[in-house]
């Protein structure tokens, strides 16, 4: 495909914006990308708080546009979610984790949730928190000597492990 | 005697000498939709349409009102973004948002605000945990209807990556007129900072908050259950708490306190015009001096439902027309001495 602006060269940049809703897609050559700006995403960056975030998801521009990977969800390229700091949709988390993750540990020192989890959610996640759980609990009970409510708190660990493997095979 | 239709911030709570009232927002987004940022407006009705359709089919739904914020008058939505209902960012929103607001406006859902859903819950005083819980049932709620975005590694997936895992702002209104005085809120918002934790003025500019009324919140949502933020949350607080009340018990030796505190109620009671920031210092003396007992006959009730309905885009909204700030300080001034006078 030649490039859609000067019709000359093969067109090897992918452009796709999504704007209010509207998306839009276009083809350049590797010139005329470079002559709109289009590789020099990061080269001028001011001091709003897009930016600020944005400057969270420092990663080194080692690549150009031409391989850029779009979210499926939205549309949005790492590009994009890193200069403004927000993600387009639930998806771009899982098409960009390895790359936003350096990011959120920066945020929040942590990468792992550990809090609520909704009842749609996978069985399987919410037995592990239940088990992280009572063995908390297990080790408070040792901690303060009450042998029967250990017994019983082990017996409760025993069966929901028990059932995990289960699970599995 | 109990009024039906009183509004949750006319009563005080537990700590209310210091603790004006509780918030809990948890953010949810649906899954397998763009953020709203990314909808066009037809989609982001659709998502309200959701919203909508799940709270009717809860036993709860005639207790809220749904507000589609394109008919909203811009001074009735700048009058919820000073009481707290919506955020700034929203009142600007119009068309393609909706609100669905509890009749006593302890609980208000923004629809299409960063994230398709905004779950927020207000009580009185210190009380966390009973905050949390009624957020948490509104959550399961609406996530029986539609699905909410959820990943097993990062929890709730939301716009901003700096609400993942479980999207909740847990946050307590303090009134800390001693501590304000003493120019110890800078350090205290340095150490809480380090806990994971933010402290900010509420009204006003940030440099300069009126009414020593600040807001403290937790900061991390990823990691830490909301139990454990919770938990973090009271503890700072109630270290707090305690730090302010002893500095109270020490400007009450000074003379010129108790002063000043009976000289801010004499302009409250008599002034015939009033600026916001004038009164914001006023009550902010007057509300420390009905907490220590100087001031008798007045409730912190009445006093935190003036400083609601004084700011001026409530006033407006109350009296139903916009108002030139002279006006406005006129017709502040008559409400507060009306108000302060027949409870007084």
């Amino acid at each position: 495909m030649l490039c859609q602006n000067c019709g000359k060269n093969i067109a090897t940049t992918f452009i796709k914006k999504t704007i209010n809703g509207e998306t839009t897609q276009t083809h350049l050559c590797s010139e005329c990308a470079e002559k709109q700006g289009y590789n020099s995403m990061f080269s001028n960056i001011g001091f709003d708080i897009g930016d600020f975030w944005g400057s969270l998801f420092a990663e080194p521009m080692k690549k150009g546009l031409t391989d850029v990977v779009r979210c499926e969800g939205c549309g949005h390229s790492f590009g994009e979610i890193a200069e403004s700091g927000r993600a387009g949709c639930p998806s771009c988390y899982t098409t960009f984790y390895d790359r936003l993750l350096p990011s959120i540990q920066r945020i929040h020192g942590k990468t792992a949730h550990t809090g609520k989890v909704p009842s749609g959610a996978g069985e399987g996640l919410k037995k592990e928190r239940e088990l992280e759980r009572l063995r908390s609990e297990l080790a408070k009970c040792i901690e303060a000597q009450q042998y029967e409510k250990c017994a019983e708190l082990r017996d409760r660990i025993r069966e929901l492990e028990k059932g995990e493997k289960g699970n599995e095979k | 005697m109990k009024n039906k239709n009183a509004k949750w911030y006319q009563l005080s709570g537990a700590e209310g000498d210091v603790v004006i009232s509780t918030r809990v927002r948890l953010a949810r987004n649906l899954s397998g939709v763009p953020f709203p940022a990314s909808l066009n407006q037809e989609r982001r009705l659709e998502v309200a349409k959701k919203a909508r359709e799940a709270l009717k089919s809860s036993k709860e739904a005639d207790e809220f009102d749904f507000l589609d914020m394109a008919n909203i008058e811009p001074r009735d939505a700048l009058s919820m973004v000073e009481r707290h209902l919506i955020s700034p960012e929203f009142a600007k929103r119009g068309k393609g948002s909706a609100l669905l607001l509890k009749k006593d406006e302890s609980v208000s859902i923004m629809i299409n605000e960063e994230d398709h859903f905004r779950i927020q819950v207000m009580r009185p005083g210190l009380d966390l945990d009973k905050a949390y819980e009624i957020a948490d049932e509104i959550d399961d709620l609406f996530d029986e209807q539609v699905k909410f975005a959820f990943d097993d590694r990062l929890g709730y997936l939301t716009q901003c990556p700096t609400n993942l895992g479980t999207g909740m702002r847990a946050s307590l209104m303090l009134h800390l007129p001693a501590l304000h005085e003493r120019g110890a809120i800078q350090q205290l918002a340095n150490t809480v900072s380090k806990l994971g934790l933010t402290i900010r003025g509420i009204y006003g500019e940030g440099s300069k908050p009126e009414g020593a009324i600040y807001q403290l919140s937790n900061q991390v949502t990823l990691g830490i259950s909301e139990q454990a933020a919770i938990e973090n949350l009271k503890g700072i607080a109630a270290q707090i708490i305690r730090e302010e009340r002893a500095a109270r018990e020490q400007l009450c030796r000074n003379p010129q306190f108790e002063d000043m505190v009976w000289r801010s109620l004499g302009l409250l009671q008599t002034a015939r015009m009033m600026s916001c920031d004038e009164f914001m210092t006023l009550i902010s003396n007057l509300r420390i001096g009905v907490a220590m007992g100087i001031i008798p006959g007045i409730s912190l009730d009445t006093i935190g439902e003036l400083i609601n309905d004084a700011q001026p885009q409530t006033l407006m909204a109350t009296a139903r027309r916009d108002m030139e700030p002279s006006e406005r300080d006129v017709e502040r001034a008559k409400m507060v001495r009306t108000r302060l006078t027949s409870n007084g």
